[in-house]
């Protein structure tokens, strides 16, 4: 078992007079994550007038911050208390939930995207999805779209554009598969609804736009929607939040199609399932602890 | 909600409704948004008797042609460029006053790159998330979460008193192709070697035409990082990072090669090395710099950019003072 030992105090550094940054470690893991989302909560609870926003992001956290309601100084102050009082905490835990996201790998949306944008790809020949099956030694694609889905991911940030969700895969860090390159130049086009792929990070492309990352597939769930037309997004136009469990499936053209048209009628397609997670009992034994995590979503 | 409103005729290049932009969503990767000028926002609101809060146009490099339904009262500050009413040429920087059925036109713009157009009462579009600022990205805010097209019209909320009004030249911002842009050095800048972050303050960067209201990249030399075997999970390239949130006004330099300024409909975070930020004061003018304008960084502290963003808030309050 390969635990990652954090950096003993975090980096902090001022973004000019607006923002500060606290990095927590270099290197990306659940830890790093659990300490940044830790800290940007207890600031959240504080309700600190000068406040504007606070954005737990992988291995840091960002916060926003009007320096003429709030002293610079005086927000330090508050974060590193807090700081050192998350460390202190013995059992890192959240109450979050599993999202099942259906893929059609492979599917023709991305392939007709992949292919124009060849000359900006290390590889030039075939798909994207067939870049990671090599870079990753596996012999199919079929391998590829298994190692893909049958592992959960844990989204560790949201944002870029808005509600895309950065995924980071949950197994031992010895055991991690999916660090992939990045497009060498970024494609003007990607796909509404992609599954992508860049360094150690999945991600859903929420809207149609740029991008950098590997495509895999698409999913026929909305996971932004600023009209908030369908239930799932009552509270609030964005699905995921920071610490949410992702789970891909596999699906194919014709599941994919009646998915799409049963969430665009507004029907109750998403299957969402609460959950706890403790970090140290997952680091003691993830493949145990996902066996049980998942199995939560077929009760 | 009164019956007025303006009528877009010819819709510029991309004009959208700003104000001074929403918080508390940037963790969900919905940025501030609002006028990449903040001055020239205010100033033009002040002109027609707004709060300086309410939501203006922003044209960059060409103007709408707007028609108006209903009087009301109209002021055009940002970048300098010919305005027209009724093909008669007008004042910008100062309160106009308009009758039903007239015509809002404007030349090319001149010098700057954005213009704001104030109405007496504001554009009443609903509030989203607290702003009524458009993020075309996310398509939410402003009008339908899109720039104007022809044929839209826009509500004009109702005005409070009308006074003629007019902004002194030396109340008006400098309008230059040659910039010094004041930033707080920070964040990932210990990953530039001595010359990499000596070069990025020593020599002069040119601004590309990829400057939007995004972020504005810049040419000219390139910047050595320091190498290093790179962290689990941050990417191969030298100026990678694990995906982190980016401050508004932050440069970064990705491959070492053309440094970005993200302005206000920033992406939120992602996996580029920020090797600074520019301060929020000096935000304005990297929102009215043009392609080709030549721009020196000069590094000042984080007290001195506090102090400097005082100072901005004093004199438009002085001005606000002085026009009410």
């Amino acid at each position: 078992m390969t635990t990652t030992e954090l950096p003993a105090q975090a980096r902090y550094s001022w973004g000019a007079d607006e923002h500060l940054v606290v990095q927590i470690a270099e290197d990306m893991s659940l830890s790093a994550f659990f300490r940044a989302g830790a800290i940007s909560s207890r600031l959240a609870e504080r309700a600190i007038d000068g406040v504007l926003d606070i954005c737990p992001a992988n291995a840091s956290l960002l916060i926003r911050f009007d320096p003429e309601v709030l002293a610079p100084a005086d927000l330090e102050a508050a974060v590193r208390e807090i700081e050192a009082d998350v460390a202190r905490q013995e059992r890192p835990s959240i109450s979050t939930r599993i999202v099942e996201i259906p893929v059609w790998y492979d599917d023709p949306y991305t392939r007709e995207v992949g292919a124009k944008f060849r000359d900006r790809h290390q590889r030039p020949e075939g798909t994207d999805l067939e870049y990671g099956m090599v870079e990753l030694g596996l012999s199919s694609v079929d391998e590829f779209i298994e190692k893909h889905s049958s592992t959960p991911w844990m989204v560790s940030m949201v944002g870029f554009v808005a509600g895309l969700p950065f995924m980071f895969q949950m197994v031992d860090q010895a055991d991690y598969a999916f660090e992939l390159p990045k497009y060498l130049r970024p494609r003007t086009e990607t796909p509404k609804l992609t599954v992508g792929h860049g360094g150690c990070f999945a991600c859903i492309y929420s809207v149609k736009g740029a991008g950098g990352y590997q495509m895999f597939g698409v999913t026929p769930l909305p996971i932004f929607d600023p009209s908030q037309g369908h239930e799932v997004f009552a509270d609030s136009m964005v699905l995921f939040r920071p610490g949410d469990i992702v789970k891909f499936r596999p699906v194919d053209e014709a599941e994919y199609r009646e998915l799409e048209a049963a969430a665009e009628r507004g029907e109750d397609v998403y299957r969402i399932v609460p959950v706890d997670f403790e970090l140290d009992e997952f680091l003691a034994d993830p493949v145990a602890y996902n066996t049980n995590l998942l199995g939560a979503l077929h009760d | 909600m009164t019956d007025a409103a303006v009528e877009v005729v010819e819709p510029g290049l991309a004009t959208t409704i700003q104000d001074r932009g929403r918080s508390g969503a940037y963790n969900v990767g919905i940025p501030p948004s609002g006028a990449l000028d903040q001055s020239s926002a205010v100033l033009a609101n002040l002109l027609v008797g707004n709060p300086a809060g309410a939501a203006v146009l922003e044209a960059p490099y060409m103007g709408p042609k707007l028609a108006f339904r209903g009087r009301g009262a109209v002021a055009v500050t940002g970048g300098r460029a010919k305005v027209l009413i009724n093909g008669e040429e007008r004042d910008q920087w100062e309160s106009l006053e308009v009758a039903d059925g007239d015509v809002l036109s404007f030349g090319f713009i001149e010098a700057g790159a954005r213009l704001y157009v104030a109405v007496a009462g504001g554009f009443d579009v609903p509030e989203v998330l607290g702003s009524r600022s458009t993020y075309t990205l996310g398509a939410l805010g402003g009008f339908g979460g899109r720039a104007l097209a022809k044929g839209d019209v826009v509500p004009i909320g109702a005005a409070t008193r009308f006074v003629a009004r007019r902004i002194d030249d030396a109340d008006r911002p400098v309008l230059a192709r040659e910039v010094e842009l004041r930033i707080v050095l920070g964040l990932y800048d210990y990953r530039l070697s001595e010359s990499g972050l000596s070069t990025l303050l020593g020599t002069p960067w040119q601004l590309t035409p990829v400057a939007d209201r995004t972020g504005f990249r810049y040419a000219g030399a390139q910047l050595d990082f320091v190498p290093r075997t790179q962290p689990f999970g941050a990417g191969s390239d030298p100026s990678n990072i694990v995906d982190a949130g980016y401050p508004i006004g932050s440069i970064q330099v990705p491959s070492g090669s053309e440094p970005i300024i993200l302005h206000r409909d920033a992406v939120s975070g992602g996996g580029y090395a920020m090797v600074g930020t520019v301060i929020s004061t000096d935000m304005d003018i990297v929102g009215q710099s043009a392609p080709a304008t030549v721009t020196t960084l000069t590094t000042v502290t984080l007290d001195e950019a506090v102090q400097a963003r005082r100072d901005r808030g004093a004199r438009l309050a002085a001005l606000a003072e002085g026009l009410a």
